[in-house]
């Protein structure tokens, strides 16, 4: 089935930013995370640990405190002083407000979720309200004014470090008026609030006890530390029986590198994220009941979204960086060799451009025309259109100066496969067809979703995900309600709605020839819908029955991107982070069952592999991990790998040196 | 290890007795473990003090009366019993001198045997199966006897137990070729009875023995085509009525024609059975051995011809076996040793007298002074087959020592090629024969030492810093003419992998020719200056060292789930899981703190043991890298194929 020639690019520097905090939010079973650069992550623990909403960050905003309210109202506040609820649809700030005390360090809300307590570099604690819209300062509490019922003064470090300032980073407050503390001399103490008293010291690091997190129903603490490990305190009673019961050291999880600055525990796990960019979330056996996706340790490094754009007739990939887009042009070779063979560059791959955004909202999505004439990219403020034009070496970007009124910002951009039309999801659910020539840009048509008739009017959640079919008259789009919308681009009137599936879709791509939508979910399913006849095709209910995702489940990723071979119609090329598999859907599912190749050594292909040829799905896990990966020309691929070791070569030195050879 | 003794006869036999009826009704313990009963088949029951070799009392019946079960010493009363005639029970003292004035009751029935114990009332055995109390039955001698038996049913062997202060009975019968087991309890009076089953036809039983463990009997039967099974009897069987005793197979005895005809089987100490009328190996073709077996391993530990023919039967008692061969009664002092990893490893001197052929070579060689060439001659026969049994290898050692003794002795005598032969086996370590390795090296032998150091298991310290030594201080010179195999030094095959692999480095093609003569076959070396003295023995030296870590750790990454024990990362799994699920409760139950501190510091030992590991995957992993690195730049075009 295939002989390809890839082009093995390692030379996107994506770089993830660092954890700084985060909330979990067990009613609505989701986690929000604030990274370094201001921005906010929200993951979907009950569906596959997606991630389901991305807000960009903003240069000014720096995050250090996150908090949820309800189910879905998200606030943020930071080193800016601001404090920031966000509008969790249209994924970004629904309005900012200052607390006038300086850069906020923390933040809490009282168990009521009626006030929010700030803790700002002036040594105040600002109290707001709550209301339904909005919060309103209510008071001030000032340190100097003798306010305090009780003042604790934590110890300093062990022998050795007593000279040195003994700072709480942390402190919890159990309803049992017991505090926990976090501090920089390495350790989690436990007080009695009631008289101030020292109840049990645990000294857990050498270095600082960065997080803190207490459990839901508060018999269990997690605290992190800067040598990257996860401590877990549990609420026991010392013999069984007794009904007495202490805090007691029982777990330690080593699994970051650097700072753990935010921990937290969910029913069955406990999460932690760091300085070294990744979310871990580790179950607890004891808790989780059944062997399913909740036992597996996950890592999650990538974002659940493709970075990287390809217009594949001249070679162009697009790397799209929170401040900045890169254009490069695949390299070459003139050579031909044989599988397993590298072959040598004649044509080096080259940067043509390095786009920087203006102001100081970060890119949040991006993407480059099929011909590879138009860039467009999209802020939280403002969407920007560039024309490229790229005759031998000389390379002149014009950015398009009068777009239409109606765009505004995009959750996502697609060029139609002539590149004529972009296509703008916007922040108001709506989608925009914009045409694009070389003298004007005319908003053609505004597609409005066509809202179920269950739900209620006006829910629709914008699209994050676009595909739009070779022969340009179909365009599906997909949101966060799980709806994906058919729409006829000749007629402009929306064509049908896909049977809803209760997982987020991860990617989705429109088959060149046949006209069938490809959608893969969060949970790794993957459906055929054919748009014309308005059904699943048959080779889609084959698959549900037949389970390709049994050979899948095994990788906790999802599918980010998919795309056909023109060559061979009916092979469609898929990856995650771990593999990218080429499933050939005119060959029989049920090999599948039986036989399920991995194919780190593809070369040796005697006689007696003949059967496999028959094998609907080929993997290649050679290249990993991987960012994208795209079928270009004359069975060209294009992977785009970005090696761990690399991401962990540009992250600070941790505060404990490993050890040589480890 | 097991060892047999000198032997020493005890007594004569009578006269005209042939080789079916050894003349001996049985031998019974005396009143100390230096004291014996000797029942004759005839008339006469003769007390011995086992260490003088010297009868102390001897009872006859009268002319015309014949005992027919073997005395026995009443261990309370110190009476011995004896039955003549099937039914008439007599019981006397060491003072009585006339059999015929002492106390005698008539039984109602025939009895089979009368068993001794200790500490309590000997149990008379009758014919038809039932069992009596001395004591009860001496209170009415005419009592009637139920018959337990069916018809045709025989009593072939029975044995007694005291378990918990109970005696037990265990005795087998047969009946047209089928054998059945009954175990009789006393107070509660019940009988269990099984079903051993046939072994197919012609085959039978022909030897029994006992031993009570763990309250559970254990049976050894022995049958004529040569297998021991083993039956293991509940002294709580959990089922009423005939039950169907399952037997495992103990070990195959080699039985060269395939039926043995009579044969006997006695257990001993620490897993080890004697068995007379069976030869050790199928070779040594006359059957009048007494051999001492491992059952865990079945394997000969030691052996002794006894001339005159000896098939049984077999006692043992306090330390010795009764044999009873050509017209002497025998006996052998034995010693069971337990097995221990370093009797396994070789490692615990051998004292033992086994391998007489193997001595037989080795005083050969020892004393008379042959040539070198005679020395090869006997022995590539000897070594070009390749049988597997213990004795070839400590055969193997005996052969080996005596030649390094011939070679300390005569400086001129050194058959290289027999040595290297004798090396090449994979047989020999270094403690079973030292001073091996040192004599290659006081000849300069290279090629010797390497093999050595390629084949030893157990090297000590000070003899590699030896080796060392003389590698380092080697003349380029000398080795050119060496067939020291550079190129096979970096191949390095662990131990574990499979028993074909023994060369460990070298080249097949070198040790399929018939000889390896430095003269014969001299290696293409390639001597160039490159070579240092290091690159020569370093390889080698980190090779042997490998060899010792792999060896140590065992084969825990190549091993498949296991099949008997789990293997090393299923029990991680095991103790991960376990841990993580449970520890809260682990460390909170008290019973359970001293394992957990013990395994901590196991683990704390072990951690220590790989992070030093850690250090050496690290410098090599580099390596690795370096390789990789160079391949992958940013950008590179590959081929791939997909299929």
């Amino acid at each position: 089935m295939g002989e390809f020639k890839v082009h093995r690019v390692r030379f996107f520097d994506f770089m993830p930013s660092g954890i700084r905090c985060m909330a979990f939010n067990s009613k609505a079973d989701r986690l929000a995370l604030a990274r370094l650069d201001g921005s906010v992550e929200i993951f979907n623990f009950s569906n596959n640990y997606f991630q389901e909403k991305v807000i960009p960050g903003n240069d000014s905003r720096s995050i250090e405190a996150i908090c949820w309210v309800g189910c879905d109202r998200l606030f943020t506040a930071g080193l800016n002083g601001e404090v920031v609820e966000y509008d969790l649809e249209r994924l970004c700030p629904k309005y900012t407000l200052d607390a006038f005390g300086g850069p906020i360090w923390t933040a809490a809300c009282n168990s009521e979720e009626t006030h929010f307590a700030f803790g700002c570099e002036d040594g105040s604690v600002k109290l707001f309200e709550i209301l339904p819209d909005k919060i309103q300062f209510e008071r001030n509490l000032d340190r100097q004014k003798g306010h305090s019922v009780q003042r604790i003064l934590v110890d300093r470090g062990p022998a050795g470090t007593r000279n040195k300032d003994c700072v709480v980073w942390n402190v919890a407050f159990l309803s049992d008026y017991t505090i926990v503390s976090g501090d920089s001399a390495g350790k989690v103490q436990l007080w009695d609030a009631n008289k101030g008293t020292l109840i049990k010291t645990h000294l857990v690091s050498k270095w600082d006890v960065l997080s803190l997190s207490v459990s839901e129903n508060e018999d269990s603490i997690v605290a992190g530390t800067s040598e990257g490990t996860v401590v877990q305190f549990q609420l026991l009673s010392p013999k069984i029986g007794d009904t007495e019961t202490q805090w007691v050291r029982t777990r330690t999880f080593k699994h970051h590198t650097h700072d753990v600055r935010a921990v937290t525990e969910t029913r069955t796990a406990v999460v932690s994220g760091g300085l070294d960019t990744q979310l871990v979330i580790c179950p607890l056996m004891d808790k989780v009941e059944v062997k399913s996706s909740e036992s597996v340790l996950r890592k999650v490094i990538f974002p659940h979204r493709s970075l990287v754009s390809c217009a594949k007739k001249p070679s162009l990939l697009l790397f799209q960086f929170p401040d900045q887009l890169e254009l490069w042009r695949l390299g070459g070779t003139d050579t031909i060799g044989k599988p397993g063979e590298s072959l040598p560059v004649t044509r080096k791959p080259e940067k043509l451009l390095q786009l920087k955004r203006k102001g100081d909202d970060h890119i949040c999505c991006s993407t480059i025309s099929e011909c590879g004439h138009w860039i467009a990219y999209s802020t939280v403020s403002s969407i920007r259109l560039y024309q490229l034009q790229c005759d031998n070496n000389n390379i002149s970007i014009t950015k398009v100066s009068k777009l239409p009124k109606v765009l505004r910002s995009a959750h996502q951009l697609q060029f139609s496969a002539d590149s004529s039309k972009l296509f703008v999801a916007s922040e108001q659910a709506t989608i925009h067809v914009i045409s694009v020539s070389r003298s004007e840009c005319k908003h053609v048509h505004t597609f409005k979703p066509k809202s179920d008739v269950f739900l209620p009017t006006g829910s629709s959640a914008p699209v994050h995900l676009l595909a739009a079919s070779a022969d340009g008259q179909w365009l599906t789009s997909a949101n966060r309600h799980c709806e994906i919308n058919v729409y006829n681009l000749k007629k402009l009137k929306h064509h049908c709605m896909v049977p809803v599936y209760n997982s987020l879709p991860s990617a989705m791509a429109i088959h060149p020839e046949t006209n069938n939508l490809l959608v893969t979910h969060a949970d790794q399913q993957m459906f055929e819908f054919g748009i014309v006849d308005k059904q699943y095709t048959d080779w889609s209910r084959k698959l549900q029955k037949e389970g390709l995702h049994r050979c899948r489940l095994k990788w906790g990723t999802p599918v980010t991107h998919i795309t056909f071979n023109p060559q061979a119609p009916s092979q469609v090329i898929l990856h995650d982070m771990h593999m990218f598999c080429i499933i050939d859907q005119s060959l029989p599912l049920d090999g599948l069952k039986a036989q399920f190749y991995s194919q780190l050594t593809p070369k040796d292909t005697s006689e007696t592999d003949k059967p496999r040829k028959n094998n609907a799905l080929k993997i290649c896990n050679k290249y990993q991990p991987l960012l994208h990966v795209n079928l270009l020309e004359d069975d060209w691929l294009v992977v785009v790998e970005r090696p761990l070791i690399d991401i962990h070569s540009q992250l600070p030195a941790p505060v404990r040196q490993k050890k040589f050879g480890t | 290890m097991a060892e047999l003794y000198e032997g020493f006869t005890l007594c004569g036999l009578a006269a005209g007795q042939s080789r079916e009826n050894s003349g001996l009704l049985g031998i019974e313990p005396g009143r100390d473990t230096d004291h014996v009963i000797v029942t004759g088949a005839g008339r006469t029951v003769t007390v011995y003090k086992v260490s003088d070799q010297k009868p102390l009392g001897s009872w006859a019946a009268k002319q015309g009366q014949a005992v027919t079960c073997p005395a026995v010493l009443h261990g309370q009363t110190g009476e011995y019993v004896a039955v003549h005639d099937s039914k008439v029970l007599r019981i006397w003292r060491d003072e009585d001198i006339n059999f015929e004035k002492v106390f005698k009751a008539t039984l109602s029935a025939a009895v089979s045997r009368i068993h001794a114990l200790p500490s309590s009332e000997p149990l008379v055995l009758f014919q038809r199966g039932a069992v009596r109390q001395l004591d009860a039955l001496l209170a009415a001698p005419q009592q009637a006897v139920e018959e337990v038996l069916s018809e045709e049913e025989v009593i072939r062997w029975s044995s007694c137990f005291l378990e918990a202060e109970q005696p037990l009975l265990l005795f087998s019968t047969e009946k047209s070729g089928e054998c059945f087991l009954y175990l009789q309890k006393l107070s509660p009076n019940v009988l269990h009875k099984y079903n051993i089953g046939s072994e197919g036809k012609g085959v039978c039983p022909i030897g029994f023995t006992a031993t009570l463990e763990d309250k559970c009997i254990t049976l050894m039967c022995l049958y004529s085509n040569g297998c021991v099974y083993k039956l293991l009897v509940s002294l709580h069987p959990s089922v009423e009525g005939e039950q169907h005793l399952p037997k495992s197979l103990l070990m195959k005895l080699p039985v060269s024609e395939g039926v043995l005809h009579r044969a006997a089987i006695a257990c001993l100490e620490e897993g080890h059975i004697a068995i007379v009328g069976a030869p050790p190996s199928a070779s040594t073709g006359d059957r009048d051995f007494l051999c001492i077996w491992k059952t865990n391993f079945p394997t000969p530990q030691a052996s002794k011809e006894l001339p005159g023919g000896a098939d049984g039967p077999l006692w043992c008692n306090a330390g010795k076996l009764y044999v009873t061969h050509g017209k002497v009664l025998t006996v052998l002092p034995y010693r069971c040793e337990k097995s221990s990893l370093a009797a396994a490893l070789g490692k615990l001197k051998q004292t033992s007298t086994q391998g007489d052929v193997y001595k037989a070579f080795c005083l050969y060689w020892g004393c008379v002074g042959v040539s070198r060439e005679e020395v090869e001659e006997v022995l590539e026969p000897f070594l070009s087959c390749s049988p597997v049994s213990p004795q070839f290898q400590l055969g193997l050692a005996h052969i080996a020592v005596e030649l390094l003794k011939r070679c300390q002795a005569d400086p001129g005598f050194y058959p290289q090629s027999v040595l290297a032969r004798l090396a090449q086996t994979g047989r020999l370590s270094h403690s079973s024969c030292p001073g091996f390795l040192m004599l290659a090296l006081e000849k300069h032998d290279y090629f010797l030492a390497q093999l050595c150091l390629q084949h030893f298991p157990d090297i000590p310290e000070a003899v590699i810093c030896a080796c060392l030594k003389a590698f380092l201080s080697v003349a380029d010179a000398d080795l050119a003419q060496v067939s020291v195999d550079l190129e096979g030094v970096s191949l390095v095959d662990g131990p574990g992998q499979s028993l074909e692999v023994v060369q460990n480095g070298f080249s097949p093609v070198l040790l399929e020719e018939d000889s390896c003569d430095v003269q014969l076959t001299p290696p293409k070396l390639d001597q160039s200056s490159s070579w240092t003295d290091m690159s020569l023995t370093c390889p080698l030296f980190l090779q042997y060292l490998q060899y010792l870590y792999v060896r140590s750790s065992g084969d825990v990454y190549t091993q498949l789930p296991g099949l008997r024990a789990p293997t090393m990362t299923q029990i991680m799994d095991w103790v991960s899981l376990l841990l993580d699920a449970h520890f809260a409760v682990l460390v909170m139950a008290p019973e359970a703190k001293g394992l957990l501190a013990q395994l901590h510091r196991f683990v704390r030992s072990q951690v220590r043991l790989y992070s030093e590991l850690g250090k050496i995957q690290g410098t090599l992993q580099e390596l690795g890298k370096i390789k990789k690195e160079q391949e992958i730049g940013l950008y590179s075009i590959e081929v791939i194929e997909l299929f």
